[in-house]
């Protein structure tokens, strides 16, 4: 911004008298850019994990740098609070992200989106604050221009919901909450009623900034809105979920860089709002639902009509020993990962068995779905740490037409996301939705806990089919028996 | 504010926003978890702006205690998130390297 419009602002803020530009100033706005630069060139590096860290530690640095540049901001006089305020937030992040497990990364993701929305919701509640207080000193006659009071109406309204939305996420994913959608009569319409109260007072506070009840209403509305908004959606679909409020939260920090005039909040909230909104696309086609109908089409309500009618068919239960009769004469195997197995903490196991049958010359490969798991990348997470290189984790795309030469498939833990009936089951809740083709293979072995079906309530074909083994269990202990009876051999 | 400076600011929104399509794209879906840890921890730079209520006399107690706990929890997240990014990256490895 040129010299003459960044006086005219800093006047306009009611800063002091004198609104020259200072090389201090200059300084900060370098730094900003610096950072925006070094932000994007980060995630560029997510590419690839050979670049990943590197870029990560690039962006960490463009951060200390806008960091520590404000703290010399002129406006900025006594600093307890902020130390304070550096002290408290480092040892609870620091230890949320030493000690938090893996399977865990759901439940954390969310409530960092949470945090986030919190400051940017809080900013722009003490920005309005100051300026009210203008206002009542005459020194101003409205607290914000309209395009200004736009800025900070999306700040407060997406803010908002994304608090309380991703702490619900939070408690649906730590299972404080039921999973299942929690749905009631008109429960459509009622939130349709309250979208549409919530926009009208968005709107009136555009023209009627001064109206600070108005505004503390509209904060209130936000945040019954982010409960209501997750309320109605199921376990299977939080990746979509989560994906989203990742995008809200980027989309209020970047409301608020418009609102304080801060660029580089505006570029970091962009990236971080277009990459949450990509991530939710990318999910809900995975699922091939459209977007509207998981956010507001309630799957509840098929699955509730069709676990009532899954019959008590009859399988055989197969022994870990059977398995490995299996396993033994196979050439190749691939392994079909789940939320299953993330709830059993068998990924170390999983990896433990994939490298006895490496060792026995077998191809062995990790076959994953793209919603497998609470959030993106859920699956892949949770076996790197399980020390499997990452040259094995394979995407859906481009591994299913291998399934038809493999000898046999091990699914840990999932279910859906092999169902053939999303094939051509019309009136399935999983119909069109791409899966992985495990009942292509020549045998499949399922270890499951029981024979109860998924989150779409549909029952799998596949538990039936004649070259499917169901061993049932903890995966954790039936794949503990397994490497015990491998390492005999 | 000059309606300029808000015209300034869409601008940069809409190419940021285009600028981060095309490096999300390309981003290995292997990484989608720390891409989402990463983003966010990066829009934790709102703590930039809390800092300065927080330190500020401009916006009297209220400021004080409100940018206080923006500061915390803009701390969080940047501490937190670049924290658990790194733990994660670490742990994409192939076979035969360091398990350090």
């Amino acid at each position: 911004m040129n010299g003459n419009a960044l006086s005219q602002v800093l006047l306009l803020i009611g800063a002091e008298a004198t609104a020259e530009i200072t090389p201090r100033r200059i300084v900060l706005q370098v730094l900003y850019l610096g950072a925006s630069v070094l932000f994007i060139l980060g995630l560029k590096a997510l590419s690839s994990p050979k670049t990943a860290r590197r870029g990560m530690n690039l962006a960490a640095l463009g951060m200390l740098l806008a960091v520590v540049g404000t703290l010399f901001h002129h406006e900025i006089i006594s600093y307890q609070w902020i130390i304070a305020g550096f002290i408290i937030g480092s040892l609870i992040g620091g230890s949320m992200a030493i000690w938090m497990p893996m399977t865990a990364m759901p439940q954390r993701i969310a409530l960092s989106h949470s945090f986030g929305a919190m400051a940017a919701v809080l900013v722009g509640v003490a920005e309005y604050i100051h300026k009210m207080r203008l206002v009542h000193a005459d020194q101003l006659t409205e607290p914000f221009t309209r395009g200004e009071m736009s800025a900070m109406g999306f700040e407060i309204l997406f803010g908002s919901l994304t608090i309380t939305g991703s702490l619900m996420a939070f408690a649906k994913l730590q299972e404080l909450v039921p999973g299942p959608p929690i749905l009631y009569k008109f429960q459509n319409q009622s939130n349709i009623a309250l979208f549409c109260c919530t926009s009208g007072l968005f709107l009136y506070l555009i023209f009627f900034p001064g109206d600070v009840a108005a505004f503390y209403l509209m904060i209130v509305l936000g945040l019954a809105s982010g409960v209501l908004m997750v309320l109605p959606i199921g376990g299977a679909d939080m990746p979509v979920v989560v994906s989203l409020l990742n995008s809200y939260a980027g989309l209020a920090a970047s409301a608020t860089g418009f609102v304080i005039d801060n660029k580089v909040l505006v570029i970091a909230g962009a990236l971080d709002g277009a990459s949450g909104f990509f991530l939710s696309v990318l999910m809900s086609r995975a699922m091939n639902r459209s977007f509207t109908n998981v956010l507001f089409g309630a799957v509840g309500a098929v699955s509730s009509k069709t676990s009532a009618q899954v019959e008590a068919k009859t399988v055989v239960r197969y022994t870990p020993e059977d398995a490995l009769m299996v396993l033994e004469n196979a050439h190749s195997a691939i392994i079909v990962p789940g939320y299953g197995m993330a709830v059993a903490q068998a990924q170390h196991t999983v990896q433990e068995v994939a490298e006895l049958l490496i060792e026995r010359g077998m191809n062995v490969r990790y076959a994953i779905h793209p919603v497998a798991g609470r959030m993106p990348g859920h699956m892949n997470v949770l076996l790197a740490e399980a020390q499997v290189p990452y040259n094995l984790l394979c995407e859906m795309d481009q591994i299913n037409n291998d399934f038809q030469n493999t000898d046999v498939v091990l699914v840990v833990g999932a279910n859906d996301v092999v169902n053939p009936a999303a094939r051509y089951k019309k009136d399935c809740p999983l119909y069109g939705m791409p899966i992985l083709e495990a009942d292509k293979a020549r045998s499949v072995i399922i270890l499951k806990r029981s024979l109860k079906p998924g989150f779409a309530g549909e029952d799998n074909e596949l538990f039936y089919s004649p070259k499917t083994m169901m061993v049932f269990g903890d995966a954790k202990a039936t794949l503990t028996s397994l490497v015990k009876l491998l390492e005999k051999k | 504010m000059e309606y300029e400076l808000l015209i300034d600011s869409f601008f940069i929104l809409v190419l940021a926003g285009f600028v981060g399509f095309e490096v999300i794209g390309r981003v290995s879906p292997l990484l989608h978890t720390p891409l989402m840890s990463a983003t966010n921890a990066i829009s934790g730079i709102s703590l930039v702006g809390s800092l300065v209520i927080a330190g500020s006399e401009k916006y009297g107690t209220v400021g004080h205690v409100l940018g206080f706990v923006a500061v915390t929890t803009a701390t969080i997240n940047v501490v937190g998130g670049f924290m658990i990014t790194d733990r994660m990256l670490k742990m994409f490895k192939l076979k035969g390297q360091d398990q350090r």
